[in-house]
């Protein structure tokens, strides 16, 4: 059903006739108009729905489309392509978005998770006698142990 | 109108048994959750309870269907979403291609799976079945009334309209007769550990028995899920007529999410039955991937995630499914907190052993989640905060969960080949010695072929390889083969505990599912030209004709077809048709691609608009791309064969006495 909704939204994209990168708009030098399919599959499509300028077939895609490679035949490289886009258009147009004061959370957000984990993980190690393993440990002794040990690795592990 | 009059007592006939099926579901809420220390008649009683409201569901669902088969436009739902010219099987899938009829649909599961309980779960301590069924109820409670107050499915229209105005015409595929009964059965399923987990909450109990209980449950849903995501993503890849298999949109997201917390949750009941480790972490993964579910279903329906805006069109619906949502959630989550520290911990576990993997290996899903969910959540946030617009696609989760990933595969061929306890390393790194060279081998010899065209290529292909064939390392251990004559391996093999093979073959499927993705994303080529009828053109050695050009019409749709021939680099030509359709009720186009298989590689041709008196037309070879579905599919198998185990169907003891000596396996 979640796709049932995407499709709804990508539908509203397919009203339009006009499907996606077409012959006509693409360039005769290979080499600029692979980067401009480079370019357009980085640029959201922006009445679309997470689909990209490259993919879409709204009207407003294909005008961005032929404004990328109009940038791109006046010689801009990629970076100032992209920039010409963003001081038109804003931030939003960027499907990968850049590091900054707005973004710096969703950039860190991963490692800082992966690391909190780690650290939970070789906290409870740590706290975890090494030698629990070890066969000739009594079931009851397992259980003082357990005991003595209090939390274990479960609790560390939520976050 | 003598059909419509009959169909008129049914219609009515299932909005009562709807109605009936939650005031039953109230009171067996209640019953259950405040009553649970009553023991066994109350949970006979319950047990009935929760069979019956699946039958009286049941009723209530076959009504729409009815009324959508005899095409009675009485009911509001068929005006909406059907049409009597629609053929027979996208009728019945109509009823769950909208908002209400896919509730009742939901619903029906949810009543489907706390039946299944009931029957199956007899030998349950009572305390704990009165405890899981009338947490089931309350579920089935509260979206039950969610449906009838906000979404009720069986409002009808009076007078009649004589024809319907048919459903969206993209979702009218064999896809959707398929796609959401599996995706949500993958949702729904995790509400039994969710169910399990609030039993163990406020009962305060929870041991070895309870994992082994919650395992089939948690692996009966992830295999649903598993084949729902991989169906909508073959549904995408074929309907949407560019091959994109996957977009990382939000509402992808949202049932990725769940999949990647039910893996976690599988590999953490494991350990804590097989160790009585890591209980109050599965306790809270089981809470997160239902939690993760509901909000697959319905923050994503009620419009929020994919735009504020839509969000107010509907405001009384959003803002009570955010309030059953919020209770609900936060209500399980406040247990937790209050009541997590009275569960006995017990295990305790070296770094190197099965233990230890399994863990890393939900460290890294866990991580997962966490990014996949911040990824999609946060413009949102961003918006409502500081009013500043981002978006977040593709590139980025690419890289976040590539990232998370990667490490994820390098270490999980030795996860099985770890005793538990304690284990040796090294070890382990010999038996993996064979599968690892045979990577290195495939991954040189792919990309000199290939060429390079994607820096990460080669890295993706070697962790591919490195976990398909590493996932055969244990069964070559077990079987001894090459050591002992090739009959008694192979009897050894057949003797091994099924779950043994279910780790082999799950751990396979992924492998193949890595391969599939990073060879349709590194050599995939792409042709975009013109061609009228006569013409032809050439991409990686096939050789397309476009032989005829003409309109045809279909049932509920007019047909523009391209006839076309293509030719493999082997010789051996195939006739394709590619498809531009016209609804006659809506006025809407879509594609139809044509796709031709050639071994695991697809050909797949997209007729586009016409241009100047001439087709557009574009052309993709994708190379190995039914890898991506076939993991997926053995992945879902291997699940399959874990679940017929031995030591599933044979069931647990009331309560788990002392960790008995496990097999170390």
């Amino acid at each position: 059903m979640k796709r049932l909704l995407s499709l709804f939204a990508l539908l509203l994209c397919l009203v339009t006739a006009v499907l996606a990168v077409s012959p006509d708009e693409m360039l005769d030098d290979p080499v600029l108009e692979q980067r401009a399919r480079d370019i357009s599959a980085g640029l959201r499509c922006l009445v679309c729905q997470n689909q990209s300028i490259d993919d879409s077939d709204a009207d407003l895609a294909r005008d961005l489309r032929v404004l990328v490679r109009e940038r791109l035949v006046a010689g801009d490289s990629n970076a100032e392509v992209e920039q010409y886009l963003v001081d038109r258009y804003g931030e939003y147009v960027l499907l990968n978005p850049r590091l900054n004061n707005h973004t710096l959370i969703l950039w860190i957000a991963a490692p800082v998770l992966l690391a909190l984990g780690l650290f939970a993980l070789f906290w409870a190690i740590r706290r975890t006698p090494t030698k629990t393993g070890e066969v000739g440990l009594s079931e009851d002794e397992k259980r003082v142990l357990a005991e003595l040990s209090g939390g274990g690795e479960d609790e560390t592990r939520k976050g | 109108m003598a059909a419509g009059d009959r169909n008129a007592v049914s219609i009515e006939l299932g909005h009562f048994a709807l109605i009936l099926a939650c005031a039953i579901a109230t009171v067996s809420a209640l019953a259950g959750l405040l009553l649970w220390r009553s023991g066994q008649r109350l949970a006979q009683v319950l047990a009935q309870a929760s069979i019956l409201q699946f039958v009286l569901v049941a009723v209530a669902f076959l009504a729409v269907v009815q009324a959508f088969v005899t095409s009675d436009f009485s009911l509001k739902l068929a005006v909406d979403n059907s049409h009597s010219l629609k053929p027979l099987i996208f009728k019945i899938s109509g009823v769950w291609g909208n908002h209400e009829g896919s509730l009742l649909l939901w619903i029906l599961i949810l009543v489907l799976f706390g039946a299944l309980v009931a029957v199956f779960g007899r030998r349950l301590p009572a305390d704990l079945l009165n405890l899981v069924l009338g947490a089931q109820s309350l579920l089935v409670a509260a979206f039950g009334g969610f449906t009838l107050f906000t979404s009720n499915p069986f409002a009808r229209m009076s007078p009649p309209p004589l024809e319907g105005s048919d459903l969206n015409p993209i979702l009218q595929d064999i896809g959707l007769a398929i796609h959401p009964p599996l995706l949500y059965a993958g949702y729904v399923g995790f509400s039994i550990c969710f169910s399990f987990a609030m039993a163990a909450l406020i009962s305060g109990r929870i041991d070895q028995a309870w994992a082994r209980w919650v395992r089939p449950w948690t692996m009966l849903s992830w295999i649903f899920l598993t084949l729902g995501i991989a169906m909508g993503s073959y549904w995408a890849y074929y309907e949407l007529g560019w091959g994109g298999w996957w977009f990382w949109d939000p509402v992808e997201n949202a049932s990725f999410m769940p999949w990647l917390a039910g893996t976690a949750l599988l590999h953490s009941a494991l350990v804590m039955e097989k160790r009585n480790a890591l209980k109050i972490w599965t306790i809270f993964l089981s809470i997160i991937t239902f939690s993760l579910s509901l909000l697959g279903t319905f923050l994503v329906r009620s419009g929020i995630l994919t735009s504020v805006h839509t969000f107010a069109s509907d405001p009384t619906r959003g803002l009570v499914i955010l309030t059953i949502l919020a209770v609900l959630i936060g209500g399980a989550f406040l247990l937790f907190a209050l009541r997590a520290s009275s569960l006995r911990q017990g295990g305790l576990f070296a770094p190197i052993s099965r233990e230890g993997a399994l863990i890393l290996n939900n460290l890294f899903l866990a991580t997962a989640v966490g990014a996949v969910l911040v990824g999609t959540l946060y413009p949102l946030l961003l918006d409502a905060l500081a009013g500043t617009t981002i978006s977040v696609g593709a590139p980025f989760f690419n890289l976040t969960f590539g990232a998370l990933m990667a490490p994820l595969l390098l270490v999980l061929p030795f996860g099985p080949l770890l005793p538990w306890k304690r284990a040796d390393l090294v070890a382990a790194g010999q038996r993996l010695a064979g599968a690892a060279g045979l990577a290195v081998f495939l991954t040189i010899l792919v990309s000199a072929l290939g060429g390079i065209s994607i820096s990460l290529a080669p890295l993706g292909l070697l962790l591919g390889f490195w976990v398909t064939f590493g996932a055969f390392a244990e069964l070559i251990e077990r079987g001894r083969i090459g050591r002992i004559p090739v009959g008694e391996s192979f009897r050894r093999l057949v003797g091994l505990p099924r779950t043994i093979w279910s780790t082999a073959l799950g751990h396979m499927g992924l492998g193949l599912t890595v391969l599939g993705i990073v060879s349709v994303t590194a050599w995939e080529t792409e042709l975009v030209t013109t061609l009228n009828p006569g013409e032809t053109a050439e991409l990686s050695g096939y050789t397309l004709a476009f032989d005829s050009f003409e309109q045809v019409p279909g049932p509920n749709y007019m047909a523009d077809t391209g006839h076309f021939t293509v030719t493999a680099p082997g010789g051996g030509a195939k006739t394709l048709e590619a498809e531009r359709r016209t609804y006659v009720a809506s006025g809407m186009p879509t594609t139809e691609a044509a796709i031709e298989t050639y071994g695991l590689s697809q050909f797949y041709l997209q007729l586009g608009e016409p241009l100047d008196d001439t087709h557009v037309v574009r052309i993709w070879y994708k190379p190995y791309i039914l890898l991506i579905w076939l993991g997926a599919l053995v992945m879902a198998g291997a699940g399959v064969l874990s679940l017929t185990d031995r030591r599933l169907r044979v069931g647990a003891p009331q309560r788990a006495a002392k960790p008995a000596l496990e097999p170390a396996e």
